[in-house]
């Protein structure tokens, strides 16, 4: 499984990862196709929404409230969860957040887990780790199971196989439940699965989970979902862990109201998730015996005193920016090289990662402004990224081998240049002689060399005019005297 | 006539000559006040552009107002700030400021450009704690517009007088859609342009892919999404792609010369600047 890891610390860069991506129609197909359904469907659920706007803002000020005061309601949800019966333990890296549930799970002395769709798990590699320790974990989300048969990785933060069309399915399928005679309509690849996962629910005794939000009044976590076999994990099992960043936590029970409205639609168009479950601590003769919640930091907290950048954490992961983004359309999921894709993940792996190989993602972005337009807590990606693209300017150029940094000698002399009319005026001249080296086709030119390359490759550029707006003006001023 | 617009043949129509009559008449006065309107015409507009500045002044003159062009001007610190060369883009923002903050009216025909302005210089002028500039920049922004918005916003216009006899399409740019809004005030004002026959370009609300350095640094990236936006203005088999920001239309027109489609690309000041009169 480790050679299709999504892991941004040895990744190659975007532009690499994406051309690989460009390359591959059935993919290409499938993610365009996907994309625009959710995407007309959110549009259709979003503008029935009178006071959407309002809503948005709502959102937005819940999230920026929460966590300016999040050591309160973390501590405050420490505190109510304790008291319903739930075991809440501290993590602040991915190392110490898989070393809990590890040994948590071998308190219990199963090798076997049933797992509920979650990014944060998929964030800290939970799977490789378990089945490292001998812990075999069945995802049991639809698309989840397709990506762990497939031996695949999750393309996208809500529907993970997006990637896959339903022949691509059947064929998982047919050869990992050895099933040689199955249909590939959509009811034969439920009925497969239903019947695949139900000897699973029924018989494996600990769940591991992520949350949607934690409640710091009551203590309760949150998660919403398609397909009912979340609901299967959270009830069915002896033991139920949950894993959750510190940054899913809402103040109150009544935030949900805003939270439950903006997520379904932003997410999958729904008016509503069909399963909304809800649980606080643990309750004798239902559910779950035993229940701990694991609250991770991994680098949260470092994004929170990021005064420019801390809006990231306001996500409540809905995706919305990946389906909307023209960017997203034309790659797909992994061409990020992390499990965060999209615009999102363009501005969260950096983060979380301290930037390393990451470095190529706040580039990809044209900063059309179409994710910003579509998330329900305002999060201003193209701001971020800008400032993240800050970051890595910073990071190149910072060092001895940084003061030879191409991109940043060319940039720095641009900027001196438009620092007075007259070297402005003299770098256009040179411009113009420079151009008539080029390659061209009467006035255009057909071929730049090094980086401009990228241009060349499939548009050309018209030479420049003779004379620049400020000639013409002075001419024209002269002629009225 | 202005730069580079393709010949094509009028065929007689009746209400093509109650237009030209209408043209005729159209009053050469601003209507209200005269305005001193500043053009701030951009570092890229000025290099490669030219003509985009020319029918800018063509207009605003025809209108009945006089322009100014502050000599000083050179770039608003776009490219750099978005590219993460923040620390290039401060002394642009302070030398936009010098040279336009007694202005009565700022112009510019970009709305990347002046989504830059509206975007980021408040908060940069806050970031370098010079209370004067702060002042500055609040005072100055209000007074700041693009081509397309001063027409429509500043002087009340749809009608500016403009006769273009074309099949003509919208690229509505992210930065104008979304950043400063202009919503159908470019297509307001190309409807009521004398003989055009205007085409709704599909998926209007899709960027072509130029994004700056992206077109660079993600070359193959920008390249899909730029196929994707040329289809669909073949699609609509116009003879002309306008828009209000020559960045994404230079991006375009790169890619319309390569595949030798025949389409152009003009900015929407060119396609106004067209009437009667032979150019000065």
């Amino acid at each position: 499984m480790s050679t299709n890891s999504l892991d941004p610390r040895t990744s190659p860069a975007f532009p690499i990862l994406a051309k690989a991506a460009l390359k591959d129609a059935e993919l290409r197909t499938n993610v365009h196709h996907a994309t625009n359904v959710i995407q007309a469907k959110r549009a259709r659920v979003v503008d029935e929404m009178p006071d959407w706007q309002a809503l948005r803002e709502a959102g937005r000020q819940i999230r920026e409230h929460t966590l300016q005061h999040l050591d309160v309601y973390l501590e405050q949800f420490e505190a109510n969860c304790t008291r319903a019966g739930g075991i809440v333990h501290w993590a602040k890296d991915a190392a110490e957040a898989r070393s809990i549930v590890i040994a948590l799970i071998k308190a219990t002395g199963v090798d076997e887990v049933i797992k509920i769709k979650s990014m944060t798990t998929e964030e800290i590699s939970l799977n490789e780790a378990l089945e490292q320790q001998g812990i075999h974990p069945y995802e049991t989300d639809l698309a989840e199971l397709i990506i762990q048969l497939g031996n695949d990785r999750p393309s996208h933060i809500v529907v993970p196989a997006l990637h896959k069309n339903r022949h691509q399915i059947r064929e998982i399928f047919r050869r990992e439940m050895n099933l040689p005679d199955l249909g590939d309509r959509p009811e034969d690849l439920a009925d497969a699965a239903r019947v695949f996962l139900r000897e699973k629910f029924l018989r494996i005794q600990t769940g591991v989970s992520g949350a949607n939000f934690l409640i710091a009044e009551t203590g309760g976590v949150c998660i919403v979902e398609s397909e009912g076999n979340g609901r299967m994990c959270l009830t069915l099992p002896e033991t139920l862990i949950t894993v959750a960043g510190i940054d899913k936590i809402l103040p109150r029970f009544e935030d949900l109201e805003v939270m439950l409205q903006l997520l379904p639609r932003s997410a999958t168009g729904e008016r509503m998730n069909p399963y909304n479950s809800l649980w606080t601590g643990v309750h004798p003769g239902d559910g779950p015996k035993t229940f701990h919640v694991i609250l991770m930091d991994n680098a949260r907290t470092e994004i929170l005193a990021d005064q420019e950048s801390r809006q990231t954490l306001y996500c409540i992961r809905c995706a919305a920016c990946l389906n909307a983004c023209p960017v997203y359309k034309q790659t797909g999921g992994h061409a990020y090289g992390s499990v965060y894709a999209g615009p999102i993940g363009a501005i969260l792996t950096p983060q979380l990662q301290q930037m390393q190989h990451a470095k190529s993602l706040p580039y990809a972005s044209s900063l059309c402004g179409a994710c910003y337009e579509v998330c329900p807590v305002k999060i201003n990606i193209p701001e971020v990224l800008i400032h993240l693209r800050n970051k890595v300017v910073q990071e190149n150029t910072a060092g001895f081998t940084g003061a030879f940094d191409l991109e940043a000698l060319a940039m720095k002399t641009i900027g001196a240049i438009f620092l007075d009319e007259r070297r402005f005026r003299a770098a256009q001249r040179l411009g113009r002689m420079g151009e008539s080296l080029l390659p061209r086709k009467q006035d255009w030119i057909t071929w730049m060399p090094g980086l401009l390359g990228g241009w060349t490759q499939a548009r050309d550029l018209h030479m420049m005019p003779k004379e620049t707006f400020r000639d013409w003006w002075e001419k024209r001023d002269k002629n009225a005297l | 006539m202005c730069c580079g617009s393709p010949a094509r043949t009028i065929v007689a129509d009746p209400l093509y000559y109650l237009e030209i009559e209408s043209l005729l008449n159209f009053p050469r006065s601003p209507g209200g006040s005269a305005l001193r309107v500043s053009l701030f015409i951009t570092c890229y507009n000025d290099t490669l552009f030219p003509g985009t500045g020319q029918a800018v002044v063509r207009v605003l003159e025809r209108l009945g107002h006089t322009v100014d062009f502050p000599p000083g001007q050179t770039c608003c610190g776009q490219m750099h700030y978005n590219t993460g060369y923040q620390a290039e883009a401060y002394p642009l923002l302070r030398r936009f400021v010098d040279q336009f903050q007694h202005a009565e009216a700022v112009v510019i025909p970009s709305t990347s450009c002046v989504g830059m302005m509206r975007d980021h210089y408040p908060k940069m002028a806050l970031h370098t704690g010079d209370f004067q500039l702060q002042a500055a920049v609040a005072d100055l922004l209000p007074k700041v517009y693009e081509f397309s918005e001063f027409l429509t916003n500043r002087l009340g216009l749809e009608d500016v007088g403009a006769f273009y006899p074309h099949r003509v399409t919208y690229h509505a740019s992210c930065h104008g859609l979304r950043a400063i809004n202009l919503g159908d005030g470019p297509m307001r004002l190309l409807q009521h342009v004398r003989g055009i026959e205007l085409v709704e370009l599909p998926n209007l609300e899709q960027c072509c892919g130029f994004g700056g350095t992206f077109a660079i640094k993600n070359a193959d990236v920008s390249t899909a999404m730029l196929a994707e936006k040329t289809a669909a203005i073949l699609s609509t088999h116009a003879e002309v792609c306008t828009a209000c920001d020559n960045s994404c239309l230079m991006h375009l027109q790169g890619a319309l010369h390569r595949q030798q489609t025949g389409v152009k690309t003009l900015h929407l000041a060119e396609v106004l600047a067209g009437d009667l009169e032979p150019a000065r």
